[in-house]
């Protein structure tokens, strides 16, 4: 049973076509890294997923559920889902750890003490539950992004989606960050993570999705896209990297 | 932490410090000095003029002052009852106003035109004026025959009209600032519309504005003292009243005064608390 299912999903901004019939079916604990140029839709593709985006047309299915049904309620499905942003994630007038148990603690009705509980224990688990008071800003960059991540799986959600969470961080954090998904992956998580870093979705991902102008040009497994590219456009964007 | 105190500072900032000592010190007696010389001229200046002393008498009369109070103080009971009302009102109000001004929703139009309507209306009104509607056209409306209505009542419904006109419009502008992303990220842990707001965005609106809705807030304190206008004996009227059996307006320094002591603390108040605010959820900066 697949946990995501999209059928020929078509978006655009205004005139702008931006996903062009995507099809792509998920299957539990996969891990899967979509790579692609800037503007190639990848976190439109990450936000429609979450119904943070309308989509023109196409279907989502979230386990049995058509979630692009208007009659779906969006606030239960991004509760099933767990999602983290390129930066900004945590809210600054929350400490760490309300930070953490919010989700728990408004969305899914957990008492008060259960939440924190489960909150510390996953802090404690990256290492900052020493900073469970502490308010983000206080926090590395590296910190503040493994703390949303700890938020987004705080509800054990079914799908995790990562949307190019690495991006705005300074280079020496991106490997904090980026090791907390690996442990998350080989844990059975399963992941659909937007990024920039090659060589984390050579290593990490199950499969590579290779977006190109709103359009999945090309996907396999890492050894596959990266080893032996077959489409012209997927080897003109690896070229980029490598070279 | 334990080795930064172990450790002994440098001679070049031990230096450093001394140097800022001694500055600060320079700087607290150069503000005593220029204090006391130019509270010195305020003093000469106003012995020189001729009027003076007769201006003395008839403003700052302790004697007056003493007889005055116990009007003054009972109808400054009245300010401080319709104030506490007001804030109350105006915050529930004006909060309501600047969520109607944020939805997007088409359906709304009509409630969100009416609450643009509303907020141009009354802030361009002269708050005496609406007084004036409130306090003599609600009892009006009862005809020749009805109960009457309390000040404190039809003085709260006109700060309250007036007021939160103003207050909605900061909160507006302050949930305008929240970055989207905020919301966003809100959303995508599953919480609801009006969980967002309450949770994520109104306080980190509030934050951001509370400078000016202090500002407000203040203002609102010193306009109670308009009810006055309604008959009412507050402490501006209470004021007036000694004033017009002593001929001397001391009282109305008297009342004045209070407004100021009661609007002081409030001041200092969020000076304080947002400056904790700060301190607590940011890092640290010279600049």
């Amino acid at each position: 049973m697949s946990v995501l299912r999209l059928e020929s999903i078509y978006k655009s901004y205004g005139d702008t076509p931006v996903l062009r019939g995507i099809d792509l079916e998920v299957a539990a604990h996969e891990v899967i890294a979509v790579i692609g140029a800037s503007g190639s839709g990848k976190s439109t593709l990450l936000r429609t997923i979450n119904l943070l985006e309308s989509i023109d047309d196409g279907q989502i299915w979230l386990g049995e559920q058509d979630i692009s049904d208007p009659r779906t309620k969006p606030d239960a499905v991004r509760a099933r889902i767990g999602f983290v942003f390129q930066h900004l994630n945590l809210f600054p007038h929350l400490s760490v750890l309300d930070n953490v148990t919010l989700a728990l603690r408004h969305v899914l009705r957990v008492p008060a003490a259960t939440a924190s509980e489960r909150g510390l224990a996953l802090l404690d688990r990256i290492g900052l539950a020493d900073k469970a008071q502490e308010f983000p800003d206080r926090l590395s960059g590296g910190q503040q992004q493994r703390a949303a991540i700890v938020r987004a799986i705080a509800t054990t959600p079914e799908l995790l989606l990562l949307d190019e969470i690495t991006s705005a961080l300074d280079p020496e954090l991106v490997g904090e960050v980026l090791e907390l998904v690996r442990e998350l992956g080989a844990e059975g998580t399963t992941i659909i993570m937007a990024t920039h870093e090659m060589a984390f979705a050579r290593d990490v991902a199950s499969r590579v999705v290779f977006l190109d102008n709103g359009v999945i040009a090309e996907q396999g497994t890492p050894a596959q896209v990266f080893g032996s590219p077959q489409n012209a456009r997927t080897k003109e964007f690896l070229a980029r990297f490598t070279a | 932490m334990t080795n930064e105190t172990a450790r002994q500072p440098s001679s070049i900032e031990l230096d450093r410090r001394a140097f800022r000592r001694r500055q600060s010190t320079r700087s607290v007696l150069l503000s005593i000095g220029s204090t006391l010389i130019f509270a010195l001229l305020v003093v000469l200046t106003l012995s020189v003029l001729p009027g003076w002393p007769r201006v003395r008498d008839s403003f700052f009369d302790l004697g007056t002052a003493a007889e005055a109070w116990p009007r003054v103080a009972q109808g400054f009971l009245l300010n401080l009852r319709v104030l506490l009302y007001s804030v109350v009102t105006v915050s529930i109000f004006g909060m309501a106003l600047a969520l109607l001004r944020t939805l997007r929703s088409p359906v709304l139009f009509p409630l969100r035109a009416l609450a643009t309507g509303y907020t141009d209306l009354f802030r361009g009104t002269p708050l005496i004026v609406v007084l004036y509607i409130v306090g003599f056209g609600i009892p009006g409306l009862q005809g020749s025959q009805g109960v009457i209505i309390p000040t404190e009542v039809l003085g709260t419904i006109a700060i309250t009209l007036t007021y939160s006109a103003y207050v909605s419009e900061v909160l507006r502008a302050g949930i305008e600032s929240v970055h989207p992303s905020q919301r966003l990220a809100a959303r995508s842990l599953g919480l609801s519309h009006g969980q967002s707001m309450r949770i994520v965005v109104i306080p980190q609106a509030i934050r951001k504005v509370s400078p000016a809705l202090m500002n407000d807030f203040v203002s609102m304190q010193k306009d109670v003292g308009l009810i006055s206008i309604l008959g009412a004996v507050d402490a501006v009227r209470g004021a007036g009243i000694v004033v017009s059996q002593t001929y001397n307006y001391t009282p109305y320094v008297l009342a004045g005064l209070l407004f100021v002591l009661l609007a002081i603390p409030t001041i200092r108040l969020t000076d304080w608390f947002t400056a904790r605010q700060r301190k607590r959820e940011q890092m640290g900066s010279i600049v």
